[in-house]
């Protein structure tokens, strides 16, 4: 979880620096789930994920120097800077595909779910998408079909709108979708559906373990919707980092700006489970200290490595059109 | 050599690839393959003798498409019938956006052998919305390979080579093709692509024709011979990948060419043929480029304004005329 947190704060300052142009999207308050529910899977499962991609590649062991190199576009990039950070993708790490195109990945892992199926590999896909996704008819044509073939795959839902515009007068979350809950959708399809609280790992941990061995019974396919709340450094265009994560943060957030405390005393993932660990006696604050610099001297070294490696040739965009 | 109707020769190239490979699975519905025609209940057998391998999917072009590709990248070699091609608009996002660009964009990590299958062109009464040719929209996204048979041999050698291929490969075929007879070798033969092959041989003018087109353009140079024009029918086969040597040698030899294309006219196939053959060769050339494709128009439902946009025998009759004139 540091490690996505120091990785994507740092993209922000080196996005800042000039090093890389376009659009790009944080996992930022979500490391919860994406490390929880990715430490539940086999290696050999097979994995589809989005534009919000960074914290799901780092959670499952991605290098983050070559994680980085791909979002600079360079040459020793998961895909040789063909990608960037909305594609990244890692197949030796069972990624297969990365789609920037919301809910583009909804049908295609449902496909891996039915080559699983088919060859009678034991395998599962794990389906990672945003809430915004279940707006998209790809979703809900992907459901009958998983749920009609018993397909074995886990809908996760990373629904990092907790607090939307709406969500107090207990209505729908958002302007823009008329289920709620959420669960409402896949429930229409006979997909078991459950709600937890993404800043939880434990709790994540026990639902998805949960429902990947009800997968891995031949139950068919299951959706958990994992909540958290969105990371005021996003809420603008291009975010802002307001503080740069410590684990002293997890006890004093006077260095927060006043108006963005709430988020870091409540909801960031990262720092109720370091709460949480010393709490319980599972560490000092002294051990995590002393992870929390090791991870930040890693984040160095793949920036480092980033920026050294070079960019692709420019003859190589004509390269790797077909196989 | 054996002769076999067109649907004869497809429906063996189906059971043939089944029996042979056990990671090809038919995402097909009980009529998979042969649309509208009388034939189509010839596909039982197939699901009868492949009844794990075929799965009939829900009206839900996007997410069956989806499911084929994300299938492909995880080890099968799906083959999806679209029936009609018109449909491959409602799965637009997965043809274009993800299986075209799986590959280049993982940087070569992933493959997507995946077959998708569409009946194109103009049926008959199909009107506006069944009876599109979108292998010109599908030939402006780079990542797919596109395959036009025209000939029983043809559609059951290239669907081979169609189902082996380690690329999302759009196996476009045409209904009124289904009857067409032709001789066909009891071998297993798969046909490569980018090999156009001379269809007749000629020293006036080269057509260049797709699919349904081949089979006109063949009849009218059979009524042309009569009169003393020679034409030679080029027949690319697949447009990606193109053999445009083959397309060449026959423009040097001849200097006089049209090219005959179902797409409506504006971008079509005929367009790209055109463009590259000026560009290559305006110097082989005697008379300027004709080309006969079907009409700007969306397609009407009524038989005589259908026939009036449609690439007749009569304009590409025409066409040939003008240009050897």
């Amino acid at each position: 979880m540091l490690l996505i947190r120091h990785f994507e704060e740092t993209l922000v300052a080196v996005h800042d620096q000039g090093h890389f142009s376009g659009h790009y999207h944080l996992y930022i308050g979500q490391e919860a789930t994406g490390v929880a529910a990715l430490s539940c899977v086999e290696p050999n499962d097979c994995l589809f994920t989005t534009h919000r991609n960074h914290g799901h590649l780092l959670a499952r062991g991605a290098d983050p120097g070559r994680l980085f190199a791909e979002i600079l576009g360079r040459k020793d990039g998961y895909n040789k800077g063909k990608g960037g950070t909305f594609h990244i993708t890692a197949a030796t790490l069972g990624f297969y595909h990365t789609s920037g195109i919301v809910a583009g990945i909804i049908p295609l892992a449902t496909g891996a779910a039915y080559a699983a199926k088919a060859r009678k590999s034991g395998q599962l896909a794990v389906c990672l998408i945003g809430d915004g996704a279940l707006e998209e008819g790809a979703a809900s044509e992907a459901f009958n079909m998983a749920s009609l073939w018993k397909l074995p795959i886990l809908y996760l839902c990373e629904n990092n709108g907790k607090y939307g515009a709406g969500r107090a007068a207990g209505a729908a979350q958002s302007p823009t979708m008329a289920a709620y809950p959420l669960t409402d959708l896949p429930k229409a399809y006979k997909i078991p559906a459950e709600q937890v609280d993404g800043t939880n790992v434990g709790a994540v941990d026990s639902v998805v373990s949960e429902a990947i061995s009800k997968i891995r019974q031949g139950e068919g396919p299951q959706f958990l919707e994992t909540q958290t709340v969105r990371w005021p450094g996003s809420e603008s265009n291009w975010p802002v980092v307001p503080v740069a994560t410590n684990i002293n943060l997890a006890w004093d957030i006077s260095s927060v700006p006043q108006k963005m405390r709430q988020w870091y005393r409540s909801s960031d993932p990262v720092l109720i489970f370091v709460r949480e660990l010393v709490e319980r006696g599972w560490a000092t604050k002294e051990e995590l200290a002393d992870i929390d610099g090791k991870v930040v001297g890693i984040v160095d070294q793949a920036v480092k490595f980033a920026l050294a490696s070079p960019y692709p040739e420019p003859e190589d965009a004509l390269t790797n059109v077909f196989a | 050599m054996r002769e076999l109707a067109y649907y004869e020769a497809k429906l063996e190239a189906l059971r043939e690839v089944l029996a042979a490979d056990e990671s090809v699975h038919l995402v097909a519905d009980a009529t998979g393959f042969l649309g509208l025609s009388p034939h189509r209940v010839r596909f039982a057998e197939i699901l009868k003798s492949f009844p794990d391998r075929v799965i009939a999917p829900p009206i839900s072009e996007l997410a069956f498409c989806g499911l084929a590709v994300g299938a492909a990248m995880a080890g099968l070699r799906p083959v999806v019938d679209l029936i009609t091609a018109s449909f491959a608009f409602e799965a637009w996002p997965q043809i274009v956006n993800e299986a075209a660009n799986a590959f280049y964009m993982s940087g070569g990590q992933t493959r997507v052998p995946v077959v998708f299958h569409l009946l194109h062109g103009l049926r008959g009464a199909g009107a506006a919305q069944h009876s599109h040719s979108p292998q010109a929209m599908l030939w402006n996204c780079p990542g797919l390979e596109i395959v036009l048979p025209s000939s029983p041999r043809d559609v059951k050698g290239l669907f081979k080579t169609a189902v082996n291929s380690n690329n999302p490969t759009v196996f476009i075929d045409h209904v009124r093709l289904f009857e067409l007879r032709g001789e066909v070798p009891e071998t297993d033969e798969a046909i490569p692509f980018g090999q156009a092959e001379i269809k007749r041989a000629g020293t006036d003018v080269t057509v260049v024709a797709t699919s349904l087109m081949v089979q006109r353009a063949l009849s009218v140079a059979d009524g042309l011979a009569k009169g003393g024009i020679q034409v030679e029918v080029v027949d690319p086969r697949t447009i990606v990948p193109l053999d445009f040597k083959t397309i060449m040698a026959s423009v040097e030899k001849t200097g006089r060419v049209v090219v005959v294309d179902e797409c409506h006219q504006s971008c079509g196939v005929s367009a790209e043929l055109v463009a590259r053959i000026a560009e290559a060769g305006f110097d082989k050339l005697k008379a300027p480029i004709r080309r006969v494709a079907t009409l700007d128009v969306p397609v009407p439902f009524s038989p005589p304004l259908e026939d009036f946009i449609s690439p007749s025998e009569a304009r590409i009759a025409e066409a040939i005329r003008a240009t050897v004139r």
